[in-house]
């Protein structure tokens, strides 16, 4: 199976190459360059490997949440591809490629995965066992599920609140991962059995998962 | 050469196909007016989400209108800017993600410059030169065009949008979003000379317009008429208006030595503007071009066709790079 992936929703950019198990990948800090270097990257990966459009079984991108012009940057480009190479798509939770990350560093089975999602909040799931045990929500920090027993915790949203956190868990037995951002590696890998169970599907279903989604009061609730 | 062309970069999904030799083959449009109706004006996160859910429909949409397949199309054009950023990008994105995918070139174009050739999708068409009359929601503006990407500035609004003064006077009188065409319904069954409202900058001896103490004019006479019928207040509004547009069209006319005028932008849809500006440029023996009433407002099909004279001229490489620009001037296009 060969499945590009995209992931472009912090400020990281990458993009990923997986070809039956061997995975290539480039990745760069983009800062809000992404539409400048996300499909570049994509042509090379494909170029070096002599790998075409049209030979993808699908394309997976990184849906979210986070920065909403990222997460629409890899959603559209990938609308637009998949039409063109007439193959499926699917969404990839960047919380859970965080999490997948995580726990390959650590070994920890348990990831409690937090992004920082600005204006004093933060984006976060749970996963055991690479299953969601807790979608991804909206939190205040101090409003944090703690870290259950042997759980690592991961990602831009723990270290922006670090003092408040470790605080609020002294004495909890957890672990920290070094890992900050989701990648477009483990979005090509967590594809994969979603592919395999039939979950890829056409461009114009593709659509990003913003989680917050009270953005403007209707004039009746102002 | 058949060209894709896709807008986004307000509060409308605009896909069309465009065929250099054949014509607009085909074309579609998803408005989100509704939507933000409940908001009172345009949310910029609202825009860009519902964007990237209709952009894949609607290119569906047209292809199978026209009959075309994906592999038929030549080059994309997608709105580069001005506009919403995140809006913007969302065109941006898929257009260029399918162009890199089909092999084909893709090219950002100017929203306004797309509104300013939009009249040559009409039958007749306007030759160069002309003057052009921008008035949308966002812009007004008089602009001297003497071929593709030639434009100079004659004159423009100095505060409000003329698409913006009807707005925030309908808003004023309690009319749905947007207030321009509502106002204009309105206007039919009131009496245009009950009341006096400013003409604005009419006889300023430029060319350029100010539309903020016109409303702030009607929000006075409201205030000190509260009986007033709302349908009386519209008509006056709208005249007053109508009467500066035209005045300073007519001005541009006759300080550039053109015969033809060409208006553009969603306010070029206002009935009274039309028949207003037909009669005074009848008067000097000009003639007034306006795009087919259904790409008034924004649209694909005025972005595909300048996409495609701007690439009969020079292709642009096909890297996958892009960027948008939310403010671009339009004096910064190069000529084609
Ligand atoms: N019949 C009309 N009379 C006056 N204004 C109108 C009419 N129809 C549309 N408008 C105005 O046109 C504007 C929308 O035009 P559009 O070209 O889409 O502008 P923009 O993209 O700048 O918002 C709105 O301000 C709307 O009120």
């Amino acid at each position: 199976m060969q499945i590009l992936a995209l992931e472009t929703s912090t400020e990281w950019c990458s993009a990923a190459l997986w070809m039956d198990g061997k995975l290539h990948l480039r990745e760069t800090h983009a800062g809000n360059r992404h539409s400048e270097l996300i499909l570049p990257m994509a042509q090379q990966l494909l170029a070096e490997q002599g790998v075409s459009l049209s030979q993808l079984d699908a394309i997976a991108y990184g849906e979210g949440p986070g920065s909403f012009t990222g997460l629409r940057i890899a959603c559209g480009v990938t609308q637009g591809l998949a039409l063109a190479a007439g193959c499926p798509v699917i969404g990839i939770g960047s919380l859970s490629a965080l999490a997948a990350a995580a726990s390959l560093e650590t070994g920890a089975v348990g990831v409690l995965a937090i992004l920082d999602a600005r204006m004093g909040e933060v984006y976060a799931a749970r996963y055991r066992d690479g299953v969601e045990v807790l979608p991804p929500a909206l939190f205040k920090p101090e409003a944090l599920p703690s870290p259950e027993p042997g759980e690592c915790v991961a990602g831009t949203g723990f270290f922006a609140y670090e003092a408040l956190l470790t605080t609020a868990w002294a004495g909890q037995n957890y672990s920290v991962s070094a890992q900050r951002y989701p990648g477009a590696a483990h979005i090509a890998q967590l594809a994969v059995p979603k592919l395999l169970a039939g979950e890829g599907h056409s461009a114009e279903r593709a659509e990003p998962v913003y989680v917050r989604n009270k953005v403007a009061l209707k004039k009746r609730e102002r | 050469m058949l060209v894709l062309g896709i807008e986004s970069s307000c509060d409308e999904t605009g896909v069309a196909l465009y065929d250099t030799v054949a014509g607009l083959r085909s074309h579609a449009l998803h408005s989100q007016v509704e939507m933000h109706a409940e908001y009172g004006g345009v949310v910029p996160e609202l825009a860009s989400r519902d964007h990237i859910r209709r952009i894949v429909p609607l290119t569906q949409r047209v292809l199978e209108a026209a009959g075309a397949s994906l592999d038929a199309i030549d080059a994309i054009a997608y709105t580069q800017g001005p506009g919403l950023a995140g809006a913007l990008l969302v065109g941006a994105s898929f257009a260029q993600g399918l162009a890199v995918g089909l092999g084909i070139p893709a090219i950002g174009v100017h929203h306004l410059e797309g509104h300013l050739l939009s009249p040559l999708l009409a039958d007749p068409r306007p030759e160069f030169p002309f003057v052009a009359l921008l008035v949308s929601g966002g812009h007004t503006q008089l602009m001297q065009v003497d071929g593709v990407g030639r434009y100079t500035l004659l004159g423009e609004t100095l505060d409000d949008a003329a698409g913006e003064a009807f707005d925030k006077t309908g808003q004023l009188l309690g009319l749905p979003y947007p207030g321009g065409p509502e106002i204009s319904r309105l206007a039919q069954q009131g009496d245009a000379f009950c009341y006096s409202l400013p003409r604005p900058m009419l006889n300023s001896g430029d060319l350029d317009f100010s539309f903020s103490g016109l409303k702030t004019a009607v929000l006075n006479l409201v205030h000190k008429n509260p009986e007033a019928r709302r349908e009386d207040v519209a008509a006056a509004f709208q005249v007053a208006a109508v009467e500066v547009l035209a005045g300073k069209a007519l001005r541009a006319l006759k300080q550039t030595g053109f015969h033809r005028l060409v208006v553009a932008g969603g306010v070029s849809a206002n009935t009274l503007l039309r028949s207003r500006l037909n009669a005074e440029a009848a008067r000097v023996g000009a003639t007034v071009y306006y795009p087919p009433l259904a790409l008034c407002t924004d649209n694909g099909a005025m972005i595909a066709y300048a996409g495609a004279q701007r690439l009969l001229a020079d292709a642009p490489a096909a890297d996958g790079v892009f960027t948008v620009r939310p403010r671009w001037d339009l004096s910064q296009l190069q000529a084609a």
